[in-house]
């Protein structure tokens, strides 16, 4: 069997000592506090500092215009360039999602109505945002491309009531998204 | 083989006992002479994946889905023997193309294959052919997690589709009945609902027209599917071409738990799986039991049951207090209702349990009766005519079960005296259970007007409810454990697939701590959970002597014999003598 | 009862009410700001900044952020304000007196400290120390070994395994260090030959400060006579920066700060002793524990750096200055020492910023093996130095 032996590393009397180390670390994390005070910490400029330290002072500045397209902000339902309603409520997000944010109430489409084909599509679709951990399951598991997570992050309510997002409130924060795959169309 | 002499070949051992050798994926086993292919391989736990076959109907052989490798040893040539190998079986001839196994039946020295290259490319090949016109809906079709078509093309099917052409447009969201819509492009044509609409229900109203890719399914022109066993067909159907009105579009069916019981509309006792979420019951199928409803149930059954979040459930114990009924709480209304009938001698009280009450609720009733001093009960009797199929003429569900606890063979007769001393007003009080007065019981508004005190248990706010001054809220028959006999004498169980609404109790511990509350005894020397009071059932009732709630099974057992027949499984068991079935 | 009890029972009062709440409290609550802002600043962060005068909760435009230097009053109230919990599993009285009984020690070792010379006021000369005792480092050590009590009893009646290991593990550790804080303040009382601080303080002033012997009574470096004096207290510095050196650890160790805070080490012991409390309970320890850092510079501060004395000479000139009757010379000798302590202060929070907790054996070891035997045999050293000099 392999047992490999490690020599322990020679400590050297200044080791030993341990007092140079503690120097050296003195000195360090006084160099960072220096710099620091003196508004110029490395990569400051990068994360729009306002000077001390690299942290970005929030409510006043903001990254909006730098998160990445694959951003997890607040889950919202879209519609299409032909302002159908996504969703068929086939409720998998329901099923997927980790901590139970999603309750949806299915609804059968009338037959006058010009999508009657789809048959399906939610009656009341909720997003408990109180729950909602962003974690982009019900993106991902939409066989209809109806959810997406925006680029919103900052969900904020009174009351817990304020913070469930009912089926209107998700089509205001969708909005329409072009270019999906149109599976309902005349040949199916 | 040299001992052949000696020693028995296994076809002759397997003769003598009227069954043949198989071999199945490899594996030798004896099956009954006559079995189908398909039945023998389920035996030898090899799954063949099959759409038209149902055991209960015939086999038309339409699906192919269950095509299998076969072999039988080639016939020995005139004047030489067969030759047998170390085990005394003959060599298997493996036949080039493969067979349906839902229709043939097996031979001895038959061999089965139902894996390989040969059934595995053929199950491709069906399974494309059946998805070239299906509808790639599954995110809207109530069918999907219960879909055969769904599980077969992840098991068995290619994975991708080579059709580039159009899929043939065919009707969708045809109503064709009152209770079942269709929708045709889904539909594989495996005929099962035909078939059951002509061999069970005995009412053909459903049959395909058109040819090949454009065959249809459809109701006969001027017809509709009214039939009372019809919803069968959406149980039946493989796929979600017929969806039920009831339960289209309410919840899919991975949200749902399912619950074993028995439905209570008579007195068969009808199997039943209770799909509940949360504490919503979203539909009711049968379960399959061939001695009490076979794989079917009438859908003015499976539609007609109560749930917690009904309406008009009733939530908190009342009391009539200035002809306003007022919520208390239960040691209130009990203590109330207790001191209430100790206010009347024996002969002044009458007690009306139900035939629609468990065993376990009906022998708490009669501890009640026993501790006032009354020394019969009654139970209204509900004779309608039988539909000579599953639906008994008792529409109550244990009116058996009821004689037996009550230990009264003519339970119903004593009503009559009740309804006699009410009107004479000999009778000042009445305690009623699960049963509404006005109805069938036979009494009159007067009637209850003139009583000086009506207590009753109900689950919903009925008539007899608003006459009461103490209402007791029970549980509906889906919310509660117990067991009944139905009428063929089968003990069967009841669970609980969801908790009674707000504070209604289960009926059991309702009267349980009424009668503590009218003996003032401890709670401790009352039984604690339905399995113990069944306990003592089993101790004091003969024809429940050794049984236990947990450990009877959910296909009930037999605990009397009572004569009555079930027309339905009488005509089944002819058809399977008759080799028409499997069964 | 005389003028003279009369004025040394009001100016009693009157120091403790000063020296307690009025210095020593407000110098704790920013401590713990200097805390969070140092250990931001050396980690690249900002740290609070927002707490100021809330203007917008009344109707202003803006709030007014005063850089958060309100943040520990924010603190405070939320401590207050917040809910105690009392798990059901605890033993309610010890539960109830262990934050008390380690914060109490902290402050009442304060008043043995000299803050400063002393004020001339109508003719009295006030002596700014609470109690002017002649054992000094002594009463100190009594009283601070005390808050061990507080920790352990929370770490006992909190009815828990990880604070009782972290009850286990402060009491242990308080043992010691308690031995090596003892042994290593030795020298500096043989070489001041007392035990009265206030003396002691006196003595660094006129005589140059324990670690910085630049001045004595013959002048300071600029004097040739200085030079022809010193050389005892240049020898002397040897065993006395030992000295310091092990004492200052020891208050580490004692206080429960980094690199020593093993008693509420969170990796191991989710929160020590502490775990259970919650509210002001547990801002009573937070309090305990920075009231006994602050004693300790104190301590330190008066031992080896002069404690209120300015050096150099100055400070006979300082005492000196008067308005009529009035001597505020004392006042500046308080700011001074107040200065000092907060600088050092200052440096125990770099500490725990930059140096890893120890492993508990490490610990152990250094204790008794180490710093134990250092401080035995300095005082050897010491007494030796002394016997050659004289």
């Amino acid at each position: 069997m392999a047992i490999i032996k490690i020599k322990r590393p020679q400590l050297t009397l200044a080791d030993k000592l341990y007092l140079p180390a503690v120097i050296k670390g003195l000195w360090i994390t006084l160099g960072h506090a220096i710099r620091s005070m003196r508004g110029k910490t490395h990569g400051a400029a990068q994360f729009n500092s306002s000077g001390l330290g690299v942290t970005m002072q929030y409510p006043e500045t903001k990254w909006d215009d730098q998160l990445p397209d694959y951003y997890r902000g607040v889950p919202a339902l879209v519609t299409d360039e032909q302002e159908r309603e996504r969703c068929v409520s086939c409720q998998l997000c329901e099923f997927i999602c980790p901590p139970k944010a999603i309750t949806i109430i299915p609804d059968e489409i009338e037959s006058d109505d010009p999508w009657a084909k789809v048959e399906k599509r939610p009656k009341e679709f909720e997003i408990d945002m109180t729950r909602c951990i962003y974690c982009g399951m019900c993106e991902e598991v939409c066989p209809e491309q109806a959810i997406y997570l925006r680029q919103d992050y900052a969900m904020t309510g009174l009351s817990r009531a304020e913070m469930v997002n009912d089926k209107e409130r998700l089509y205001e924060i969708g909005g329409v998204r072009t270019g999906l795959v149109n599976k309902w169309n005349e040949l199916k | 083989m040299s001992d052949t002499d000696t020693q028995q070949l296994p076809k002759d051992i397997a003769a003598a006992k009227g069954l043949v050798n198989v071999q199945i994926d490899g594996h030798w086993i004896q099956v009954p002479r006559g079995t189908r292919m398909i039945e023998a391989c389920k035996l030898a736990e090899k799954e063949v994946p099959h759409y038209c076959y149902h055991p209960k109907l015939s086999s038309p052989g339409n699906c192919r889905m269950c095509l299998v490798q076969m072999g039988m040893p080639p016939r020995p040539a005139p004047g030489q023997d067969p030759v047998y190998d170390a085990d005394g079986y003959q060599a298997i001839g493996w036949m080039p193309r493969p067979v349906i196994a839902c229709s043939n039946t097996v031979g001895e020295n038959m061999g089965i294959r139902t894996q390989g290259e040969l059934v595995q490319k053929c199950r491709e090949g069906v399974m494309e052919f059946l998805l070239i016109n299906h509808p790639l809906d599954c995110p809207i079709c109530d069918q999907a997690g219960e879909c055969r078509l769904q599980e077969f093309s992840v098991e068995h099917g290619k994975g991708e589709s080579r059709f580039k052409e159009d899929k043939v447009k065919k009707p969708k969201n045809v109503k064709i009945g009152p209770r079942i819509r269709l929708d045709d492009e889904r539909c594989i044509m495996c005929s099962r609902c035909i078939r059951f609409m002509d061999e069970v229900a005995d009412e053909p109203v459903l049959g395909f027209t058109e040819r090949g890719t454009h065959t249809t399914v459809g109701v006969f022109p001027g017809r509709e599917l009214t039939n009372n066993y019809g919803l069968n067909t959406v149980d039946l159907c493989p796929v979600g071409a017929l969806t039920s009105n009831d339960f289209r579009f309410q919840m899919r069916t991975w949200f749902l738990k399912e619950t074993d019981s028995i439905d209570t509309n008579c007195g068969t006792g009808a199997n039943t799986t209770i799909w509940t979420r949360g504490n919503k019951i979203f539909r009711v199928t049968p379960r399959q039991n061939d001695d009490v409803n076979s794989c079917w149930m009438p859908d003015s059954h499976r539609l007609n049951y109560v749930c917690p979040t009904d309406d008009d459930r009733l939530t908190a114990p009342l009391i009539k207090v200035d002809n306003v009924h007022e919520e208390t709480c239960w040691e209130n209304a009990l203590e109330a209702a207790a001191d209430a009938l100790k206010q009347f001698t024996p002969g002044e009280i009458a007690i009306i349990a139900s035939g629609r009450q468990t065993n376990e609720e009906l022998f708490m009733m009669r501890a009640l009766a026993a501790e006032l001093g009354i020394e019969s009960l009654a139970i209204v009797a509900r004779e309608e005519a039988s539909d000579d199929m599953l639906i008994s003429a008792d529409r109550n569900p244990n009116t058996t079960g009821a004689k037996l606890i009550l230990q009264d063979s003519e339970v119903a007769a004593t009503l009559a005296t009740f309804r006699e001393g009410v009107y004479s007003g000999d009778i000042k009080a009445v305690f009623v259970a699960s049963e509404d007065l006005l109805s069938e019981a036979g009494f009159s508004a007067d009637d209850l007007e003139a009583l000086e005190l009506l207590i009753s248990i109900h689950t919903s706010a009925n008539a007899t409810a608003q006459a009461s001054d103490i209402v007791l809220p029970g549980a509906g028959s889906a919310e509660k454990r117990g067991s009944m006999v139905n009428v063929a004498g089968r003990l069967q169980k009841l669970n609980a697939a969801c908790l009674p609404p707000a504070d209604a109790r289960s009926d059991w511990e309702i009267i349980r701590d009424l009668v503590l509350a009218l003996s003032g005894e401890s709670a401790e020397q009352a039984p604690q959970t339905i399995d113990a009071l069944f306990q003592i059932i089993a101790t004091s009732i003969p024809e429940f002597d050794g049984k236990s709630l947990a450990s009877l099974g959910d296909l009930g057992e037999t605990i009397t014999e009572t004569g009555v027949t079930i027309p339905l499984l009488e005509r089944e068991n002819q058809r399977k003598a008759r080799g028409e079935i499997v069964g | 009862m005389d003028h003279a009890t009369l004025i040394f029972l009001i100016s009693t009062a009157v120091k403790i009410i000063v020296f307690t709440f009025v210095l020593t409290l407000p110098i704790i609550a920013y401590s713990t700001y200097a805390e969070r802002r140092v250990s931001s600043i050396i980690q690249d962060r900002v740290g609070p900044n927002r707490v100021g005068i809330p203007l917008t909760l009344f109707g202003g435009k803006k709030d007014i952020p005063f850089c958060g230097l309100l943040q520990p009053l924010a603190d405070g109230l939320k401590g207050l304000l917040k809910e105690d919990l009392v798990p059901g599993h605890v033993r309610k009285f010890f539960f109830w007196i262990a934050p008390a009984l380690a914060a109490a020690p902290a402050f009442l070792a304060l008043c043995v400290i000299p803050f400063g010379s002393s004020i001339s006021l109508f003719g009295e000369d006030i002596k700014l120390v609470i109690a002017d005792i002649d054992a000094g480092p002594l009463f100190v050590f009594a009283i601070a070994s005390l808050s061990v009590y507080g920790i352990t009893i929370a770490g006992w009646a909190s009815n828990n395994k990880y604070s009782f290991l972290g009850g286990v593990r402060s009491c242990a550790q308080m043992i010691s260090y308690e031995i090596a804080l003892g042994l290593s303040v030795i020298p500096v009382l043989m070489v001041f030959g007392q035990l009265n601080l206030s003396d002691i303080v006196q003595a660094q002033a006129d005589g140059g400060w324990t670690l910085l012997p630049l001045w004595n009574e013959h002048g300071s470096v600029l004097d040739a006579a200085y030079w022809a004096n010193s050389g005892e207290q240049w020898l002397l510095l040897i065993p006395l920066t030992i000295s310091f050196v092990i004492f200052t650890t020891s208050i580490f160790a004692e206080t429960n700060r980094m690199p020593f805070d093993l008693p509420e080490c969170e990796t191991e012991l989710v929160g020590g002793y502490h775990t259970e409390y919650s509210s002001m309970k547990f801002a009573l320890f937070f309090l305990g524990e920075y009231a006994a850092m602050i004693v300790g510079s104190a301590v330190i501060v008066t031992l080896f750096l002069g404690g209120w004395s300015a050096g150099f000479g100055l400070d006979s000139a300082i005492s000196n200055i008067a308005w009529g009757s009035f001597k505020p010379g004392g006042l500046i000798h308080l700011a001074i020492f107040l200065a000092k302590v907060i600088a050092f202060v200052i440096f125990f929070i770099w500490v725990r910023w930059t140096v890893p907790r120890f492993r508990y054996d490490q610990l152990m070891k250094l204790g008794w093996v180490v710093f134990f035997e250092l401080a035995l045999v300095n005082i050897f050293i010491t007494a030796g130095i002394i016997m050659l000099l004289n």
